[in-house]
């Protein structure tokens, strides 16, 4: 490798470290991701001009076709997608990144020599690579809605077997060696693993998921960085592995579940068979008209605003806009208070927030608004369900129990905007809505919120 | 057993990059406040785009006769450049929406 190289490897690394450390801040971030996009860019024309090896032209060719396909992909998909749809686009990208490692696993395992080291490498970039690509899939289809939960009986059984059936038919190859056949059945079982991992996952439960996967396949890029020798795919790789890890662990804390509880647990499973007997869930509930609320949000001096999925769903980021500006205009005290994992991935819901202008200071996390609840006249919810259910503070056997909450509850009034009474993602009832304090507003959050503008307007 | 540890006391300098490279990842995220979660999940996402180089390196290594080897090098380059661009470019887009407002 030329002393070039190393060193246009080494700068990159670094350019690696210094974004993500730069994107853990509101005001660097930006930048920090354009600085690693630099360093990348930097390996990546490095390795094709700087290298010693000698390659002939139509290669390079393909390499520069296969490039720019790629890019104009990947650049497409990136800057049409709506922002409702940046998780399940995140584990689409990350499930590529997988298969990648997958294939350059294969390629190499017809090279590599009879080292046990070499062939372990590129055994574990083939399993970890091909249960990265067909899980980040599986993520991809179950956010979208397009794959429903499946649980096959005993799945946790089942799939643990076959992990260890994989380790052990891993070991195997390495040790007694392999054949072109055992390498492609490994192939096969390690892509349906991936498959059975994350298909009984609850969708609640995706992001962790996803964040996981990430992490996967840093790993993978980390092992074949191994292979090669090769620094800035070692370091990158690794990198992205413990980052990731470690972003897994404080979200399934956010939300108050352990991971083991996301990946072996049956979130929701059992839950919609018990939300019928929840016996506080029972009673009448209250229906308002836009008309009636406009005069309660009218009169009221503060006014929280809790944001949900169904709002983003709806496309109604704007308008709630239009409401909070309106309502402030009359002298009132709006603010938002967002739930760690409001949205379908943390975050998710201030980056939509943010799309549609509303001030990142209006914009309160959860541990901050709750004191406030007591003295707010006005909660609103958006299409947000699960993370505003009383049962996870007071029901024990509900499956959200112990998950932090926005305590809604405590306020005087509630207005709760939803499309029906469908049990939210965790597939169970909100005794919230069966509260005297609480009025539901039915309808499309977007039609709904537009409604109560009009009226508002009328004022 | 052996085999690791020859590989180890073969590979000591790599292993302790490798060690020093988990602290780092872990000191990074450790204390990032739940907004950019997702942002950073995708700008973490963009930079295992890395991979492409061993990809890139499939082909660069690869001889011309060897179909196999191209065909899914190709593919493999494909893949890693789509996660690579696609990667940074939503997570930049994601990070547009929390400039300031003048």
């Amino acid at each position: 490798m030329s002393i070039t190289l190393s060193i246009i490897y080494l700068i990159a690394t670094v350019t690696f470290v210094i974004g993500l450390k730069m994107l853990g801040h509101p005001e660097t971030a930006k930048k920090g991701n354009f600085i690693s996009a630099v360093g990348m860019i930097l390996a990546i024309i490095g390795t094709i001009f700087l290298n010693d090896i000698q390659v002939p032209t139509i290669i390079y060719a393909l390499i520069g076709i296969a490039l720019f396909i790629g890019t104009i992909i990947g650049w497409l998909i990136a800057v049409k997608v709506e922002m409702t749809k940046m998780p399940e686009l995140v584990s689409l990208f990350n499930g590529f990144g997988g298969a990648s490692a997958t294939l350059i696993g294969l390629v190499e395992y017809g090279n590599s020599a009879e080292d046990m080291v070499q062939t372990s490498t590129v055994i574990a970039a083939i399993i970890i690579g091909s249960i990265t690509f067909t899980g980040s899939l599986i993520a991809f289809g179950k956010l979208n809605g397009s794959i429903k939960d499946v649980r096959l009986p005993k799945y946790n059984l089942i799939n643990n077997i076959m992990f260890l059936g994989l380790i052990a038919f891993a070991t195997y190859i390495v040790v007694i060696g392999g054949s072109a056949i055992l390498i492609y059945s490994l192939l096969f079982a390690s892509l349906i693993y991936g498959i059975l991992f994350v298909i009984p996952i609850g969708g609640a439960d995706m992001p962790v998921v996803i964040s996981l996967l990430n992490s996967l396949t840093g790993i993978a890029a980390a092992i074949t960085g191994i292979l090669y020798g090769n620094m800035v795919m070692l370091v990158g790789g690794i990198l992205v592995g413990s980052a990731g890890l470690i972003l897994t662990f404080v979200m399934c804390d956010a939300m108050n579940r352990s991971l083991k509880n996301v990946i072996f647990g049956a979130f929701g499973g059992d839950a919609i068979a018990e939300a019928g007997t929840g016996g506080k869930t029972g009673g009448n509930i209250k229906k308002t008209t836009a008309s009636d609320s406009a005069i309660l949000l009218n009169y009221a001096s503060k006014v929280v605003i809790v944001p949900g999925y169904g709002l983003a769903v709806a496309q109604a980021q704007h308008v709630i806009h239009e409401l909070e500006t309106l309502l402030t205009k009359k002298g009132v005290d709006v603010s938002y208070a967002i739930h760690p994992v409001a949205g379908r991935m943390p975050g998710h819901m201030n980056v939509l927030l943010a799309e549609s202008n509303v001030d990142y200071d209006k914009l309160i996390e959860m541990d901050d608004i709750n004191p406030q609840f007591s003295n707010t006249d006005v909660v609103l919810v958006v299409g947000a369900n699960d993370v505003v259910n009383p049962a996870a503070h007071n029901d024990p056997t509900s499956p959200i129990y112990g998950m932090p909450i926005l305590d809604v509850e405590n306020a005087k009034q509630v207005i709760v905007n939803k499309r029906s009474m469908n049990a939210g993602y965790a597939g169970i009832q909100n005794e919230l809505f069966f509260n005297t304090k609480t009025s539901m507003l039915f309808g499309d959050a977007k039609s709904a919120l537009t409604e109560l503008v009009g009226e508002l307007k009328n004022m | 057993m052996n085999e690791l540890i020859e590989f180890i006391s073969k590979n000591l300098e790599l292993t302790y990059i490798l060690i020093l490279a988990v602290f780092i990842g872990v000191e990074l995220i450790k204390n990032v406040p739940s907004v950019l979660h997702t942002p950073l999940m995708s700008g973490a996402n963009a930079l295992s785009g890395v991979v492409i180089v061993g990809a890139l390196l499939v082909m660069l290594n690869a001889d011309p006769e060897n179909y196999l080897a191209l065909g899914l090098g190709f593919i493999a380059v494909v893949l890693g450049i789509i996660n690579v661009v696609g990667g940074f470019v939503v997570t930049d887009r994601m990070l547009q929406m929390f400039k300031k407002k003048k």
